[in-house]
């Protein structure tokens, strides 16, 4: 169970919430493995447990049943001071960035630095370093509030990363943030993890987020993890709804509605640059199911014929015939 | 307005400025540390506390809820035991202070309540200890609004000042009440009254314009 370079371990976890009527139960039978060096993805619709599980690994939430090992520490078994000790080598960054507002960019970098009990004039000099690192080094004296959302989050990160932390907890970090600002984010941690070597875990909903920087990935649905593994296997070959779900989106409700009718389409000609299926799909904003194909291209021109399974709506399905013998191709309905 | 009229008002202003300033002072000394600890130790705060909370609560309660000119007298022998005089200013100051920690510990505690969880759990995932984060997060996050709330108090304590003129608290307010409601002296009582309206304006302003200065969210 206990491999070499695992940094954390999650065992048997359960979370529960006790409220005024009931017991609500956020998380169960999560086991996790996260090496050092990784950037671990964990993956779930927003009310699945992620956030309440990433909150438990640095203990801000304290699990119900089981165990998370931080680089071979029993966390449930340190005492108040011992915690805090342990959460300088475990840094996090938020959604909301959680700034100090009433403290300048570099004030706030210093603040974990302060915590650790290092000398002022040597936690500056530090602080200017993580500012350059993520790139605002002219940007020392402003306050949070003078400073967008892309720029809050890297003095976050630069904050987070001020006491070397072995791991990076990245909580939603950039789901409050544009696609553009997204990716320089995305890019900047995947540059902290390969300079660093800083182990990152990923908490989000986006499968983007995902794609763009993870090794390895945990699908978190209805409190459980459905699915883990690398991000590639999981990508090619998701084995469960959950994991199906996110990687095609839409793809499986629609996969149901293709129906037994099929339509072949005859290329005597036409020109071969123009993508005249992928066209109608678009044009009737429903999947077709392609069941032979057998085109050449001669010249820049096509010819050959395509089978396609036509949507089960008998509507859609005729819209489709209707807009291939629009484009002058030979479109008919058969039988297979 | 003749020379003793006018050294008089002016003795007034002196009396009642120092009863509020102390007053303010001392009151703060006890209503911070009580606001505080109201939001460290409540269900979802960072050191919860179930027993603390509620008594202090009820304690807050309760002290708020009577009236400032019943409580004046109602700790007179207590105000008698402490600075050995039931009479005059600085009697003044110890009714006003007892009244005024609860109201201060109030508004305190909004003010804190005012920060982004979030920020105290960014302090927490680094380490910091609940002390800390009292010192370095709560009060100096929460500043623009305690410093609101301070000219909030002092006007207040201010005001409950001239109410003490009743049982011969000193100040302006006092002057009111033997002038012009005692002897019907209404000039004098207007000029008090006035120069009273004058002082909350000018703490009102002060306070304010010294929170909107402070405050780094622009």
């Amino acid at each position: 169970m206990s491999e070499p370079n695992a940094i954390i371990r999650i065992e048997n976890l359960e979370k529960s919430f006790i409220t005024k009527k009931n017991t609500v139960t956020a998380l169960r039978d999560i086991n996790l493995t996260i090496r050092e060096g990784e950037i671990f993805g964990i993956i779930g619709m927003s009310g699945a447990g992620k956030s309440t599980l990433v909150r438990c690994i640095n203990y801000l939430e304290r699990p119900t049943k089981g165990k998370v090992f931080f680089n071979g520490l029993d966390m449930s078994k340190l005492s108040r001071r011992e915690l805090e000790k342990t959460r300088q080598s475990i840094g996090m960054i938020f959604q909301q960035f959680n700034l100090l507002m009433q403290r300048t960019t570099i004030g706030n970098i210093c603040f974990p630095l302060e915590i650790a009990g290092v000398p002022k004039e040597e936690a500056r000099k530090r602080a200017y370093e993580l500012l350059e690192l993520v790139g605002l080094k002219e940007k020392d004296k402003a306050y949070p509030s003078e400073l967008s959302g892309g720029q809050k989050q890297r003095v976050a990160i630069a904050r987070a990363l001020a006491n070397n932390p072995k791991v990076l907890l990245c909580d939603e970090a950039t789901s409050a943030l544009d696609p553009k600002t997204t990716r320089s984010i995305l890019a900047l941690l995947k540059d902290i993890n390969a300079r660093m070597g800083i182990t990152i875990v990923v908490i989000t909903h986006e499968m983007r987020v995902i794609e763009e920087i993870c090794t390895s990935v945990a699908i978190i649905d209805d409190s459980r993890i459905a699915e883990t593994g690398r991000v590639d296997s999981i990508f090619t070959r998701p084995q469960t709804a959950a994991a199906r779900k996110l990687v095609f989106p839409d793809g499986e409700n629609q996969a149901k509605y293709i129906g037994s009718r099929c339509c072949r389409i005859v290329f005597e000609g036409n020109s071969s640059f123009e993508p005249v299926v992928a066209n109608m799909i678009l044009a009737c904003h429903a999947p077709v199911n392609i069941m032979f194909a057998d085109t050449k291209d001669i010249d820049g021109k096509a010819f050959g014929q395509i089978v396609v399974q036509l949507p089960e709506d008998t509507l859609t399905a005729n819209k489709m015939i209707a807009y291939l013998q629009e484009q002058g191709l030979t479109a008919e309905e058969v039988q297979l | 307005m003749d020379p003793a009229t006018i050294q008089m008002l002016l003795q007034g202003i002196v009396d009642t400025l120092y009863m509020t300033a102390v007053a303010t002072l001392l009151a703060y000394i006890i209503g911070l540390p009580l606001g505080v600890i109201q939001v460290v130790t409540a269900k979802d705060g960072i050191k919860p506390n179930r027993f603390v909370y509620t008594v202090l609560n009820v304690i807050i309660n309760i002290a708020r809820s009577i009236p400032f000119l019943i409580f004046l007298v109602a700790i007179l022998p207590f105000t008698r035991a402490i600075v050995g005089t039931s009479i005059g200013a600085t009697a003044t100051i110890v009714p006003l202070v007892v009244a005024a920690a609860p109201f201060i510990a109030r508004l305190v505690e909004s003010s804190i309540k005012e920060i982004d969880p979030g920020v105290i759990e960014a302090a927490q995932s680094m380490g910091a200890s609940p002390m800390r984060i009292i010192t370095h997060v709560m009060l100096p996050e929460a500043r623009p609004s305690i410093l609101v709330g301070s000219a909030i108090a002092i006007t207040t304590i201010l005001g409950y000042s001239s109410m003490a003129g009743f049982v011969g608290g000193g100040g302006l307010g006092d002057i009111a009440i033997r002038f012009g409601y005692y002897r019907y002296d209404n000039t004098i009582m207007l000029i008090t009254v006035a120069i009273l309206v004058i002082i909350v304006q000018i703490f009102q302003e002060v306070g304010m314009w010294i929170a909107t200065k402070s405050d780094r969210r622009k």
